[in-house]
């Protein structure tokens, strides 16, 4: 596959060997010497990544589960981790919580008791767990023992706000995905006809898609999610919502697919392939489609906050995802109201994770779509 | 030109079409219809009904035709004017839309000029300065504007507004002129209040245009007729604004109909956040509690709204560009 290496001979000067590369490099090894080049790209995937480990191991990262309640520490602000205690290292820890009723405004407040000390474990023993529904562990990252650790403060049941951030990733990150796929399929599939077959078919699809990107979004998510009913299990009602978004997702997918096979079917190698007895399925699949492979992956990686944002935003309203269902819309939901805001400001943490993926996935999204045709200057 | 807007006019009609049979699709979707939920309530609430009367409320609606004769009465009412009864604000439709609708038309039509108005600017300079402080600077507020959606922008300034200043955002108003009638004081009130949420809803709408326009014009200025422009001796701000300027925000004017979508939703969202007296908060009851003829006509008419923006920014683009106007038509 690396054809680069293949040195000329007489040649050995650097600057010569870097030109040959280039000649001998395939389209995707140039994409990526290209995407390489994008720091803000490779940070937004790197950080993706660690997102994603985020809500795949998040039983054994999270300190507790989602539901676990700490009666007495409702509204807990988040907590402070000191190192130096009287000027002196002792690792981390923290101190312990006092609660007391402020008789001015009626609202509990918490202390920091300095007298009493937790230090913070790693890979210590808390609350067993399975993960992925499959394995017992009472193994966590970390964790403190004989007394709650709110790393982003609780909620006002006494649950802790970052276990719950970190277990609402699954749904609030896979969702994009799950969204995506479905919208990539008809994407594909729709654009495909209509960029292919072109004529009568391409009008009455692309009435379709201008159709439905004339309509706003959230008024028609809004309407349309009234639908679904409310005893829902949290399974049907993901799948529902997925579908839901993706019934204005695929029209970007498709369109970018119409236009590039437009231009394509008029390309020489396809006629060739034509004349050589190809069928209109393998000149899609093994012709046109590979050749802008690298132009569908933006668009994918693209499409991917708008779906993310769509569920945080409807579950946000108390119409998407519902309690006991864990997703960033639904932990926004207790920051709905001023008066909530400002008591505990700490409710809007969840949306730190919001914020950091959609920007992630516009970073790489943008990197990608300056190497994704390396022949361009 | 007439031609063109004509032509324009054409498409639109059948989307409108398509557009009411979504919303009654809408309407239709929760399970039950809106009159056996009407009689519940009445019932509820201790009101006695009597055959005649179910039978003259179901002709009344044509609940006792087939669904799409059904449609035909429903857009035939919408037509006239009649939407249809709220059960939850137990007011006719029309008259809860007739006080909200012109905010949220004010407000996205603000909304946009103020993303223009900002956006070109600003495009304008980054390009010119590409790779400058000023440039970066605003490429990752561009960025942020992109990736933070309005109502998470809205809660969070709010909560600074908050602990900063001690400030909370009532709405649109100040409490004393919250439900009084319109005059220059209150309009002026309206004003001060104002800004933060068309800012809010720009944020993103604005950031995309200016990534847009630096694009446009950076892609502009490469061309070799610039060069030639330069080498000729014009002077350089000249050289800029008679043609590439132009150029590069010619297809800009199409984005309205694209940002349009964008700005209503962002708009409905932040208004709920905000509670502003817009056409938001009044859906999200509607919705919450299945009013489903409020919440249909609302779907129905934000998309109508929709088309006409769609409508006057692609009247403006042939206005602008003669290569629309006179080859539009066919392709």
């Amino acid at each position: 596959m690396n054809d680069a290496q293949n040195k000329p001979n007489g040649y050995n000067e650097e600057e010569v060997l870097k030109e040959e590369n280039i000649y001998y490099a395939s389209q995707w090894q140039l994409i990526w010497w290209k995407f390489r080049r994008h720091k803000l790209a490779i940070l937004g995937g790197i950080v993706l990544f660690l997102l994603y480990i985020l809500a795949i191991f998040c039983e054994f990262l999270a300190p507790y589960s989602p539901t676990t309640r700490f009666e007495g520490y409702q509204n807990a602000p988040p907590v402070k981790i000191h190192f130096f205690e009287n000027g002196r290292f002792q690792g981390p820890f923290i101190y312990g919580l006092e609660r007391e009723l402020n008789t001015k405004t009626f609202q509990w407040e918490f202390k920091e008791d300095n007298t009493k000390k937790y230090p913070v474990k790693f890979f210590a023993k808390g609350e067993t767990y399975k993960l992925w529904g499959m394995f017992n562990s009472d193994k966590h990252l970390f964790t403190v023992d004989g007394h709650p650790l709110f790393l982003f403060g609780s909620d006002n049941m006494g649950r802790c706000l970052f276990s719950r951030s970190l277990y609402g990733a699954r749904i609030s990150l896979s969702i994009g995905l799950v969204g995506v796929f479905l919208s990539f399929v008809l994407g594909i599939v729709i654009g495909g006809v209509s960029g292919y077959y072109g004529g009568t078919v391409d009008i009455y699809i692309q009435r379709i898609i201008e159709f439905l990107s004339s309509i706003p979004t959230i008024p028609l998510w809004m309407a349309l999610s009234a639908a679904l009913p409310k005893d829902w299990p949290v399974i049907k009602t993901y799948f529902a919502i997925t579908i839901i978004l993706s019934i204005v997702g695929w029209t970007g997918l498709a369109r970018v697919v119409r236009g590039k096979l437009l231009a394509l079917r008029e390309e020489d190698y396809t006629m060739a392939a034509r004349l050589a007895g190809a069928s209109e399925w393998r000149i899609i699949m093994r012709h046109l489609l590979p050749s802008f492979s690298s132009h569908l992956i933006v668009s994918i990686t693209l499409s991917i906050p708008g779906m993310i944002l769509g569920e945080t935003s409807l579950s946000f309203l108390g119409l998407g995802m519902q309690p006991p269902a864990v997703s960033w819309g639904v932990l926004l939901q207790d920051a709905q109201n001023i008066a909530a805001v400002a008591l505990y400001p700490w409710k809007l943490l969840p949306s730190i994770f919001v914020i950091l993926t959609v920007l992630c996935f516009n970073f790489l999204g943008d990197g990608l779509r300056d190497a994704a045709d390396p022949y361009a200057r | 030109m007439l031609g063109y807007i004509a032509y324009r006019l054409a498409i639109a009609i059948p989307l409108l079409l398509v557009l009411s049979v979504v919303s009654f699709i809408i309407i239709q979707l929760p399970p039950g219809d809106y009159l056996s939920t009407y009689i519940n309530n009445l019932k509820l609430s201790g009101v006695q009904i009597n055959e005649d009367e179910v039978v003259r409320l179901k002709q009344l609606y044509g609940l006792d035709k087939p669904v799409y004769m059904q449609y035909f009465v429903w857009i035939g009412n919408f037509i006239k004017g009649d939407l249809g009864r709220s059960f939850q604000w137990n007011r006719p439709v029309n008259e809860i839309l007739a006080e909200r609708v012109p905010m949220t038309v004010l407000i996205s039509v603000l909304t946009t000029l103020f993303a223009w108005i900002i956006a070109i600017p600003i495009g304008i300079y980054s390009a010119l300065r590409q790779y400058s402080v000023f440039d970066y600077t605003f490429t990752f507020i561009g960025y942020i504007g992109l990736s933070m959606p309005g109502f998470l922008l809205a809660l969070i300034l709010m909560w600074f507004l908050f602990s900063r200043f001690g400030f909370s955002m009532p709405g649109l108003f100040s409490s004393e002129y919250a439900v009084a009638p319109w005059s220059l004081a209150k309009v002026f009130d309206m004003l001060k209040h104002i800004w933060l949420p068309i800012i809010i809803i720009g944020m993103s709408s604005t950031a995309g245009l200016i990534r847009t326009m630096r694009g446009n014009l950076l892609d502009e200025l490469r061309k070799q007729y610039v060069i030639v422009a330069r080498a000729k001796g014009l002077p350089e701000r000249k050289l800029v604004f008679k043609y590439p300027v132009r150029i590069a925000i010619n297809p800009l004017i199409s984005t309205i109909g694209w940002m349009l979508p964008g700005i209503i939703s962002g708009e409905t969202l932040v208004s709920i956040v905000l509670n502003i007296q817009t056409v938001g908060p009044v859906l999200l009851r509607a919705v919450m509690s299945q009013d489903m003829y409020l919440a249909g006509s609302i779907t129905l008419i934000l998309s109508i709204l929709t088309v006409i923006g769609m409508l006057i920014s692609d009247i403006l683009l042939a206005w602008a560009d003669p290569r629309i106007r006179y080859g539009g038509i066919e392709g």
